[in-house]
């Protein structure tokens, strides 16, 4: 008896594994919006102090005032180089501020790179342990978020920008916010 | 016209899939030769249609026909030819293709060379392939059909991803699927023998070879996937622990221990039911795998096809596979037989353990990969779980297979003596102790990582080579005849030795590159002079030229080791217009000893341009140590003893009854 349930035991372990993959999936349609708890609460008030001479850390009232959009980023990771050079765009094209956190990062690397590739932020926080990182429920970098003039999350995009979802997502919630508080 | 030929031939190969499973699988629970007959030339239809599928596809990328939506959104006519063909599989619909065209051509390999497979086995192998087609098919023909057209058609397309025209990337991807997809021989076989009831030694002989070749293709991918990231990445880094990084390498851990533990099942008909259940682990993680990048539900650079309505199609085959299999698996297994005797110091022994700490290893990279997907699911709590998680947890289950590396190999079958075992060692300890104490004396107050690293390699190779003066009874007997004997040893002997010592090269390369690269950064203008250790590189110019889809800026660096000139190197930067991207192109000069690694960044407004040096130790014997792993799967498979496969026809079960069904 004790043999049978052990030749179960797979079966069992995997039944797990596959409800904790499933469930996520099927109650939440996209599993790009998918977790994040933070929406339409304050953005964590951290005080990240700046990366740059001459270019503001990100303080609490930082991200109040106006829409913008709040992006983390690492100089170690490989998607964050493949959306850079849609932030770019997005800083030259239009008049979205945009909100640069340095996760877990190495000065002088995040220095090279924002050399290398250009830099996009307006002002640039260091996060270098992760911990605003945890608060505002970042899974991974590169994740940017959607942060409204009241100083609250508004939207989650996980992983790398892509045209499509600024055209088709961001900028028009963006354009809506903006709406709503005028 | 061509591209609908080829979706018609998908269609058929999805029909000809329902026949491959149904027929073949009844005609084996009846045992009925005509209906189980049906088996091969099914597989062989099934490859052909989708070989010609394939074709279409490729030759839609090739004249580069725009009308194809899936050819406009990947490729672009000015690139070049490689990368038309390997845009074919650089992007979701079209790799999904080729992912069953593999399928296919193990199917079809089973029914052409598998004539001296029972006729129920073979019947059912190809049925349970068949069934894993039929899946894949009907996820591309419902949700990504790559032959959609596009009216009107686009002048030009959009271009393949620049990071990926390259041409290490060119075959990354086709070796990976060659290794992911060749384990579901394994699963097929494992199934089929669940169904039967039946495992024996000869299974194992029949199923060893398709999953050393498996295998070996998936290590060959890794390794390609690994280099490619190193030099065109521009970081100067290996292996990121990324999350698909690891989805191919849990297979290949899992794998691993398969081909260890089908030893044990073919040399002493024991460890039957866990065999099946790493035949079925190992093709679970490959779709596992396949699952992670298409449903977008872990990010990295490589998921590209991201799409909610593909991964919850992806992850119900997963389930249903799995499910499916892990139920028949609690179902039929406990009725397996185990066959000899079992003592713990014995060469199988050496086997079960290497089996636990590689089973072991499987687990961490997978908690690793996908507990942050767990913590999320139960409290809604996010963390990230980067290399340091896996440095200190994956590292340290290692090590104490590299101690048993050195000494399985040396306990002989059934009943060893550890004693007798680890006194044979004694050299290895000797050279062991050597380079250790080397490491120490060389470099002074060095931390305790190389010293570690350096000193496990030796014990491996020490192993190894011990090993092979036991097999040739060297000085034992005149040199002559051990000289002889060495050249008669058969090519699994060959195999194991070359794997393993690839093993201690690859940890020399991985600890020196950790432990002593030195890093440069700087910003040059033209004439500047940088030095980095015993290399002093002097950046001549920087000019800007035009490549068939991209424009550079090339810079020319003339480089002098201890005051001698060494190499000239050109770093490139380019930028792709069509997708708006820039891309490093590093210039590498490997030696032995290690790489002289260099990567320019853009110009800065001041007229200099960013450099960034790195001297890498050892990297080479990284891809080196992969490379002889790969070559010892090669020799392995050209034993003659797998080539001939198995026992005489005289051995297998008539067409009827003769086959003692598992009872309890």
């Amino acid at each position: 008896m004790l043999n049978r349930l052990l030749f179960l035991l797979p079966l069992l372990i995997f039944a797990v594994i596959a409800g904790y993959f499933t469930v996520p999936i099927l109650t939440k349609k996209d599993p790009h919006i998918l977790p994040s708890v933070m929406i339409d609460k304050p953005a964590p008030p951290h005080d990240l102090g700046p990366l740059l001479e001459g270019k503001p850390g990100v303080g609490p009232e930082a991200l109040r005032g106006e829409v913008k959009l709040v992006n983390f980023f690492a100089s170690w990771c490989g998607p964050c180089r493949l959306e850079h050079p849609i932030l770019m765009r997005l800083a030259a094209e239009t008049d979205l501020p945009l909100v640069g956190i340095n996760y877990k990062d190495q000065r002088d690397a995040a220095l090279v790179w924002l050399r290398e590739l250009g830099d996009p932020f307006g002002r640039i926080g260091v996060d270098g342990d992760g911990r605003a990182a945890i608060d505002w429920g970042v899974y991974g970098v590169p994740e940017t978020y959607v942060v409204d003039a009241g100083g609250h999350i508004r939207y989650r995009h996980v992983g790398p920008l892509t045209a499509q979802a600024l055209k088709e997502t961001i900028l028009p919630m963006v354009e809506h916010l903006r709406a709503a508080k005028g | 016209m061509i591209a609908e030929i080829g979706h018609y031939a998908l269609v058929l190969a999805f029909f000809v899939a329902i026949a491959q499973v149904v027929v073949p699988m009844y005609g084996a629970a009846r045992r009925d030769a005509a209906l189980m007959g049906f088996a091969a030339p099914a597989a062989s239809a099934q490859f052909l249609c989708i070989s010609i599928a394939f074709g279409a596809l490729m030759r839609a990328y090739i004249t580069s026909d725009f009308s194809v939506a899936n050819v406009a959104q990947n490729s672009h006519s000015l690139k070049p030819l490689l990368y038309k063909i390997s845009g074919v599989w650089g992007n979701h619909e079209g790799s999904m293709v080729f992912w069953v065209l593999i399928l296919a051509l193990f199917g079809f390999a089973v029914a052409a060379f598998g004539r001296q497979l029972p006729d129920t086995l073979k019947a059912r192998v190809i049925s349970i392939q068949g069934l894993i087609g039929l899946a894949f098919l009907g996820f591309i023909l419902l949700t990504s059909n790559p032959f959609e057209r596009l009216d009107p058609a686009p002048l030009d397309g959009r271009d393949l991803n620049p990071l990926l025209q390259d041409p290490g990337l060119a075959f990354h991807p086709p070796m990976l699927y060659i290794g992911y997809v060749g384990f579901s021989l394994a699963f097929s076989f494992a199934m089929a023998a669940l169904i039967e009831g039946r495992v024996d030694p000869a299974w194992a002989r029949w199923v060893r070879p398709w999953t050393l070749a498996a295998w070996t293709f998936l290590t060959a991918g890794i390794t390609l996937g690994s280099w490619w990231a190193y030099y065109e990445l521009g970081w100067g880094g290996w292996w990121f622990w990324d999350p698909v990084e690891n989805a191919s390498f849990m297979p290949w851990l899992a794998g691993t221990a398969l081909l260890h533990s089908a030893i044990v099942v073919e040399k002493r008909d024991a460890l039957k039911a866990w065999t099946i259940l790493l035949a079925i682990i190992t093709f679970s993680l490959s779709l596992m795998g396949t699952f992670l990048v298409r449903s977008g539900i872990l990010t990295s650079v490589h998921a590209f096809a991201v799409d909610p309505e593909r991964g919850l199609f992806i992850l119900g085959i997963l389930i249903v596979a799995v499910g499916g299999s892990l139920t028949l698996f609690a179902i039929r297994a406990p009725a397996l037989k185990a066959g000899g005797l079992f003592v713990p110091v014995s060469r199988e022994g050496g086997l079960v353990l290497n089996n636990l700490i590689l089973s072991v290893a499987t687990v961490t990279v997978f908690i690793g990969t996908l507990y942050p997907l767990f913590l999320d699911a139960m409290t809604g709590d996010k963390v990230s779980v980067g290399a340091p998680f896996f440095n200190a947890t994956f590292v340290p289950v290692m090590i104490p297979l590299l101690v048993l590396l050195a000494i399985g190999p040396l306990l002989p079958w059934k009943r060893g003596n550890l004693r007798a075992a680890v006194e044979k060692l004694w050299v290895s300890a000797l050279f062991t102790v050597v380079v250790a104490g080397g490491i120490l004396v060389l470099e002074e107050g060095a931390p305790l990582a190389p010293v570690l690293g350096f000193g496990f390699a030796a014990w491996v190779a020490g192993g190894v080579v011990t090993e092979l003066a036991e097999r040739i009874r060297l000085f034992r007997i005149p040199l002559g005849d051990s000289i002889r004997r060495l050249f008669n040893l058969p090519g699994a002997a060959y195999g194991m030795s070359l794997a393993h010592i690839g093993m201690a090269v690859f940890i020399c390369g991985a600890t020196g590159e950790m432990n002593w690269t030195r890093e440069l950064v700087a910003t040059a203008r033209a004439g500047d002079t940088l030095t980095l250790g015993q290399y002093e590189l002097v950046l001549e110019k920087v000019e800007r030229s035009q490549g068939p889809n991209y424009f550079r800026d090339m810079a020319t660096l003339k480089v002098s080791k201890d005051g001698v000139p060494y190499a000239t190197l050109h770093p490139e930067r380019r930028l792709y217009p069509v997708q708006q991207m820039p891309t490093t192109e590093a210039a590498i000069r490997s030696s032995i000893s290690g790489d002289l690694y260099v990567a320019i960044g853009e110009g800065s407004d001041q007229g200099g341009y960013i450099v960034r040096v790195w001297v890498k130790p050892l990297v080479p014997w990284i891809w080196t140590g992969a490379m002889l792993m790969v070559l010892g799967g090669l020799f392995s498979l050209s034993d003659r003893r797998l080539r001939i496969g198995a026992p005489k026809r005289s051995k297998r079960p008539a067409a009827r009854p003769a086959v003692t069904e598992a009872g309890d």
